[in-house]
Parts: C-alpha cells; sequence; structure tokens
C-alpha cells in the first residue's frame, strides 16, 4: 500500500539527514521525496511517498511523530489531497514522425516541450505519479534517454 | 527576568549544569574538551576520572538509572567521541537518561578531516534520543536546560552535547532560561481513564489474566501501583528480563522473568494466560519469543509512555499511552471506586500458585557445592534488601535473573536491550555514586569484567567501594553454551585460561581481591566485602560447563523450553 506522509519540521540543518536516517534504520522505503521551505521560514515541509502494509505504515508515522524535530505529520488522504510531482523526461527522435507524435502525448498529459533537436526533446509534466508512469510507458517506445523526477508535492484540499 | 551575565561557553556549561543539580561527571580529558575541563577548578562539580571513556558512559548510566537524573559523562573529540558511543547505544537500548559532552574541532574546522575529528553527532544520531551541536557561545545555556529536559521526561534516553572548541572559549552574555519551548516533543499524555476503564473490564472477564511488568514500570517507580493492581484483580506477575524485580520477587504472586531464559513458571504461565497487561514494555524477542505465537493466543493490554511502542512488536486490543505509573493510578483508583476486590482463590490463581510450586521443588540444579544457583542465593542471604545490583553480560546475568530474587523494588540492574559486556561494573560505580550507602555489587562474568576492569583504578582512587561478584567459569560461557547446545560442542574463541588472575588484578590497582573456592570462603568473603571501605573483587571458579537453564531457543515460543536433563 502506498502512503504519502506531509512531514511539517523546523527549519534546521541536518533534519533530512535524521527523517532519512530513521527510514533506514526502521527497514522503512522512500519511494519520494520532495523538500521545500514553508510560508513561514522557521518550517521546511517533507512530502514522502512509502509504501508497506497497514501496520508498517502506522510506525513509520509513529516514529516520525516521536522525532523531537517533527512538528507535525500527517498521512494525506489521497482522495482528499491535490498531489503532483515535475518530472523531465529527455527522449529520442528517431524519425520525423516522432516528434509529432511525442508532442501529442505530451499535450495529452498537459505536458510542455523543451530543447526540441533534431534527434531528441525534452517534455515537462506536472502530473500525479501515476499519471507519469503512464506517460513513461507510452514513451519508452521512443526511447527514454534520461529522467528527472522531483518526488511528490501535496497539500490537503480545503475543507477536506 | 533572568539576568545576564558575561562568561565564556565552557563556564556557562557547568554554570548550567550546577542549576540542573549535576554534583559530578565522569570523564577523560583531551585537546578538544580542555576549557570544559579548566572550569572544574573553578566550580563544585566533582569530576571523576575514568581509564576509558566507554567506562565513564557507563557510570553516568549506572548512575542515571538509579537516580531517575541524568548522569553526565565528558569525553574529547575523535576517539573520545568514539569511545563513549558504546555506552550511548546501551543507554539508548534500555531507555537511561544520560547527558554526553564531548568536545568537537573549532567550528571553522569542521569538515575539514581536522586532527581528531569525527562526525559524532552522524555517528551518535540512530543512538540518541537527542543531539544538539552549538555553533555559538550563547545557545549553551538553553541547550543544556533543554537537553536536560529531553533526557529525563517521557521515555528517558541519552542526549549528546556536542561543542567545538571556540564555542567553549568564546565569550557572550549569557541567558539561562527557566522557560523554553520544543515544539516537536510532547513526552507526556493525559490520564486515559476511558481506556484503563475498558482494561479493568477485559481483566474481570479474563478466565486467565497475567501481568507482564517491562522496564517502564521501573522507570516510573510504578512499584505500588503495580502491587497494589496485583493484589486487588488477584494477578500473577511475571516480568521482561529489564523488568525484574518491578514487583517484589517473593511476593506470592511473583513468577520472575519470561523470556529465553526466564524461569520455567513464568514462560509456563505467560504461555497458559489469555489477557496480558503489559506495562512498559517493548516485547522484545528475547522476552516473547516469537511474536505471532505470542500474540495468536492473548487479549494485549498494552500501557506505555511512547506511542511507537503500540503497535510496533505487538499489536494490542487495548492501548493505554502515557506515563505508566499515572495510568495504573488511575486503574487504582478506578478499582477503589468500584469496590473492586477479588479474594477467592480462583482456578487460574490456584493452578499459578501450584506450577510455582512444582518448579520451586523440580527445577533440577547443578548438583555441585560451587553451582550457580548456590553462589546467587547465598549472595541474596547475606545482602541487605536495599543493595543495588548490576550485572554484566552472558551466563551469570541469566542465572542472576533466575536464583537472585529481587526483594526491594528497583534494585537490580542490567544491560538487557543491547546486552553490552563491560557495562556491569562502571554502572555499579554509577549506582554507588548514586547511593553511597547501600552495598552496590556488580555480578559478573569474567570475560565481561576483563572489559571494563581498569575502572578499578576509579573505584580505588575515588574511594568507590562497590563489591565485584566475578562467576569465574574462564570462559565466554553464553557462547560456550550456544556452542555446545547447537553447534555439536565446536568451542570456538570462548576459552580465557584462567588469566587474568583477578585477585592479583585487584591487588595490583589496591582493591581487595579475594578468591571463594567452597560455600564457606563465600560465606566469608562477601561478609568481608561488605565491610570493607575499599572497593572488592570476589573470584569464585565455577565449573565451565554449567548451562542456563531453562532455555527458549530463538525463534520458538515460551512453552518450547529447552529443561536440564
Ligand atoms: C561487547 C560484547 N561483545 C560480545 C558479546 C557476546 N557475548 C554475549 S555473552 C558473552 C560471554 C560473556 O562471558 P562472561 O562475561 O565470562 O560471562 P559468562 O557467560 O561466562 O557468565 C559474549 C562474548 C556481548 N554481549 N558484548
Ligand atoms: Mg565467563
Amino acid at each position: 500500500m502506498w502512503a504519502i506522509l506531509s512531514i511539517l519540521v523546523e527549519n534546521k540543518p541536518g533534519i533530512l539527514f535524521k527523517v532519512t536516517h530513521l527510514f533506514r534504520a526502521r527497514n522503512f522505503n522512500i519511494d519520494s521525496i520532495s523538500v521545500g521551505i514553508t510560508e513561514n521560514p522557521d518550517y521546511s515541509k517533507m512530502t514522502i511517498t512509502t509504501y508497506g502494509d497497514e501496520k508498517q505504515i502506522d510506525q513509520v508515522v509513529k516514529q516520525l511523530d516521536k522525532m523531537i524535530d517533527t512538528v507535525q505529520v500527517e498521512r494525506l488522504d489521497e482522495l482528499k489531497t491535490v498531489f503532483r510531482e515535475l518530472c523531465l523526461f529527455k527522449i529520442k527522435l528517431s524519425n520525423a514522425n516522432d516528434s509529432m507524435e511525442v508532442n501529442k502525448l505530451a499535450n495529452a498529459y498537459g505536458g510542455k516541450v523543451h530543447d526540441v533537436k533534431s534527434d531528441s526533446l525534452m517534455v515537462e509534466l506536472s502530473a500525479t505519479p501515476e499519471q507519469i508512469k503512464a506517460f513513461e510507458e507510452l514513451a519508452k517506445p521512443f526511447g527514454i534517454i534520461d529522467v528527472a523526477r522531483t518526488g511528490v508535492a501535496a497539500l490537503q484540499r480545503s475543507g477536506a | 527576568m533572568s539576568k545576564m551575565e558575561t562568561m565564556t561557553g565552557a563556564k556557562a556549561l557547568m554554570t548550567a549544569m550546577e542549576k540542573e543539580g549535576v554534583k559530578q561527571v565522569f570523564g577523560l580529558p583531551g585537546g578538544a574538551n580542555l576549557p570544559m575541563y579548566d572550569e572544574f577548578a573553578r566550580c563544585d562539580i566533582r569530576h571523576i576520572l575514568v581509564r576509558h571513556e566507554q567506562s565513564a558512559a557507563h557510570m553516568a548510566d549506572g548512575f542515571g538509572r538509579v537516580s531517575r537524573k541524568p548522569g553526565v559523562c565528558f569525553a574529547t573529540s575523535g576517539p573520545g567521541a568514539t569511545n563513549i558511543l558504546t555506552g550511548i547505544a546501551t543507554a539508548q537500548a534500555d531507555s537511561a537518561p544520560m547527558i554526553a559532552v564531548t568536545g568537537q574541532v573549532p567550528v571553522n574546522m569542521i569538515g575539514k578531516d581536522a586532527f581528531q575529528e569525527s562526525d559524532i553527532i552522524g555517528m551518535a544520531n540512530p543512538v540518541v534520543k537527542y543531539a544538539f551541536q552549538p555553533r555559538s557561545a550563547a545557545e549553551i545555556p538553553e541547550v543544556v536546560k533543554k537537553g536536560f529536559f529531553i533526557a529525563e521526561s517521557g521515555r528517558p534516553g541519552p542526549v549528546l552535547i556536542d561543542i567545538p572548541k571556540d564555542v567553549q572559549t568564546n565569550e557572550a552574555q549569557m541567558d539561562f532560561p527557566d522557560e523554553f519551548k520544543i515544539q516537536g516533543y510532547h513526552p507526556w499524555a493525559d490520564p486515559d481513564v476511558v481506556n484503563v476503564e475498558r482494561a479493568i473490564d477485559m481483566l474481570l472477564h479474563a478466565e486467565k489474566p497475567i501481568i507482564l511488568a517491562g522496564g517502564g514500570t521501573i522507570i516510573s517507580s510504578a512499584f505500588a501501583e503495580l502491587q497494589a493492581v496485583a493484589e486487588t484483580l488477584m494477578l500473577p506477575v511475571v516480568s521482561t528480563f529489564k523488568g525484574k524485580g518491578a514487583f517484589p520477587e517473593n511476593h506470592p504472586l511473583s513468577l520472575g522473568p519470561i523470556g529465553m531464559h526466564g524461569h520455567a513458571e513464568a514462560n509456563k504461565m505467560m504461555a497458559e494466560a489469555d489477557c496480558v497487561l503489559a506495562i512498559g514494555t517493548r516485547f522484545s524477542d528475547r522476552s516473547v519469543g516469537t511474536f505471532e505465537a505470542f500474540e495468536k493466543r492473548l487479549k494485549i493490554i498494552h500501557m506505555d509512555v511512547d506511542p511507537a511502542e503500540i503497535g510496533k512488536n505487538q499489536s494490542a486490543q487495548i492501548a493505554v499511552v502515557g506515563d505508566v505509573k499515572v495510568n495504573l493510578r488511575v486503574m487504582v483508583k478506578l478499582l477503589l471506586q468500584k469496590a473492586i476486590k477479588k479474594t477467592d482463590e480462583t482456578p487460574w490463581i490456584k493452578h499459578v500458585k501450584e506450577t510455582k510450586a512444582y518448579w520451586k521443588e523440580n527445577l533440577k540444579l547443578h548438583p555441585g557445592e560451587m553451582g550457580a544457583a548456590k553462589i546467587l542465593r547465598k549472595l541474596r542471604e547475606l545482602l541487605p534488601k536495599e543493595s543495588l545490583i548490576t550485572t554484566e553480560v552472558g551466563q551469570h546475568q541469566m542465572w542472576a535473573s533466575l536464583f537472585y530474587d529481587v526483594i526491594q523494588p528497583g534494585t537490580f540492574f542490567s544491560s538487557t536491550g543491547l546486552g553490552t559486556m563491560g557495562w556491569g561494573f562502571p554502572a555499579a560505580l554509577g549506582a554507588k555514586v548514586a547511593k553511597p550507602d547501600v552495598p552496590v555489587v556488580d555480578i559478573a562474568g569474567d570475560g565481561s569484567f576483563s572489559m571494563t576492569e581498569n575502572s578499578l583504578a576509579t573505584a580505588v582512587l575515588e574511594d568507590i567501594p562497590v563489591i565485584v561478584f566475578v562467576l569465574n567459569n574462564s570462559t565466554l560461557g553464553m557462547v560456550a553454551q550456544w556452542q555446545r547446545t547447537f553447534y555439536d560442542r565446536r568451542m570456538i574463541g570462548v576459552e580465557q585460561h584462567g588469566c587474568p588472575d583477578y585477585v592479583k588484578l585487584a591487588e595490583s590497582y589496591g582493591a581487595q581481591g579475594i578468591r571463594a573456592q567452597s560455600m564457606d570462603e563465600l560465606d566469608k568473603a562477601i561478609k568481608n566485602a561488605l565491610s570493607s571501605d575499599v572497593a572488592t573483587v570476589i573470584d569464585i571458579p565455577i565449573d565451565p560447563e554449567e548451562d542456563v537453564l531453562p532455555f527458549v531457543a530463538p525463534g520458538t515460543s515460551l512453552s518450547d523450553m529447552i529443561l536440564p536433563s
């Protein structure tokens, strides 16, 4: 099972290390992680996607909560959350047709095209991890040269 | 309003520690902590010099467990800091309050691989409750205040304060705050009346209820509350090894510790129970054997101060989060209000008492004059009940668990979580510093004692007269037992060849050394040690082939005990 954790921490050096260390030491998994400062510069927010069974995820949340540097730990309900990941794909263009096809594909996923060369182009995608995965599957036949992903950022919907 | 004063970081550290009531520091100096050491010349805190920093940490740990105030140890940067790591990890594994203060290279040298630089913050992170590295002198008073609070509140643990040398020497306007805020730290929960009430109900409806007292019962000194609950509800009491002596072991309802080397009657009854009130325990594998077997049979009521322990190893039907003393008090009160008092001997209690009597009679012991049981029962017989016991790690430790009955709760301490050989002796010194008026005995094995025996220098020179009670099988006995049991008697790396001679060793440090080869000699040796004003090592040669039994092999369940044949 997947879970999206939103962790508010004090904005001090060394905390990212401690959080990731906790995952390693307790045998939990980090699938993606994104970190950024919040509207209040005293805090930063980490968004971690993780997987495990119900008991493991319950434990991750409790162990994170126990950390003195974490101010708030929340397990976000996917249905009540807007979550997005930014992703850059460098895709191979083998023939004249490919460029058009990849452009279409990018459009279908709301992506933007950058750095168009004769033999490659880059697609910028901001989407859910599932959408990114679907896009990746469809782009694979063209040849994916490189990928960079930011990890998920997530916010609870208002009134949710 | 606290008034500001200009002073160095080192002075601020000592002043802040004095405000916390620190009377002594265990440690060893070096280049990076010299400014702090220089302050001992100008303050009332006593410095107790060790011969190895690991021992300083164990002394602070022993002091902390006994006084329930953080013990303080000092080490220099680099190797001094890495030397205390084992001591910090030991304290963390057993939730003991401790403050470890290390020197660090100056701020502008950090990250340059400077002489004696080690990233102790990075290394210690997984084994501390919290770590600080103040980067300016002015931070020190608040860091110390927070550090002590974190170390002793909630589930206690070790706190590391790593202070760069220039932060020690720099001057700043110091404000010693009384108030501080740690936003992400909530060590206490309110009493949980609702769940305590449900727990009472579940216990009343169980056919074979039992109490499992863990180390948390001792840490929160919930002795009276535990006894009141047990007696009111007529519940037999087993403990974890760390919880040994949370409940008087001479009480009719006491069955002693469960676990890998638990008492036969305790393991049997734990295995038969249908409902357990588990107090301040993390259900360690050493205590419960296979988790699955444990969980299936039982309704579990889990009381713990640490919410992360709920469901970590064992799922509970009812969880009561908070200080166990507070919640047990709620339970006692509710029982009084509801006028619940069980007096009738249920079939379960009858069965428990019969089982206990059976094993008291029928557990086969070593036939020799100097068998472990006889030795430890002799020690028990001669020690006043308020005496403090520490142990090392190995067979002697488990024999102590089996045959030394703790009568006054909270007088038995051991490295149960990490199982650190060499812990017992320095911890005994720390314990004696905390309670100088009671006898303190380290029940030791020869192998373990070797690891920190140089603390004899500290015992003698600092006048801390403890007793080291060495069950000397001239073997790393517990390992040898595993080799006998699981490796077809291939004995590799366990023989100690009678080296060293512990009597001569003790004497060379200026301590007293006595060898006891018969019960008569042992009797005299213990009496002699108890009246000695210098530390005494009692060397007791025993049979290297004696096993600790019963034995629950790893990965099996408590009902599958290997018993003496
Ligand atoms: C620091 C450390 N190293 C190794 C071990 C593994 N170990 C557990 S018990 C034991 C033997 C202890 O020997 P001794 O102190 O003589 O006790 P005995 O079992 O003989 O009573 C060893 C080596 C340990 N617990 N701690
Ligand atoms: Mg031995």
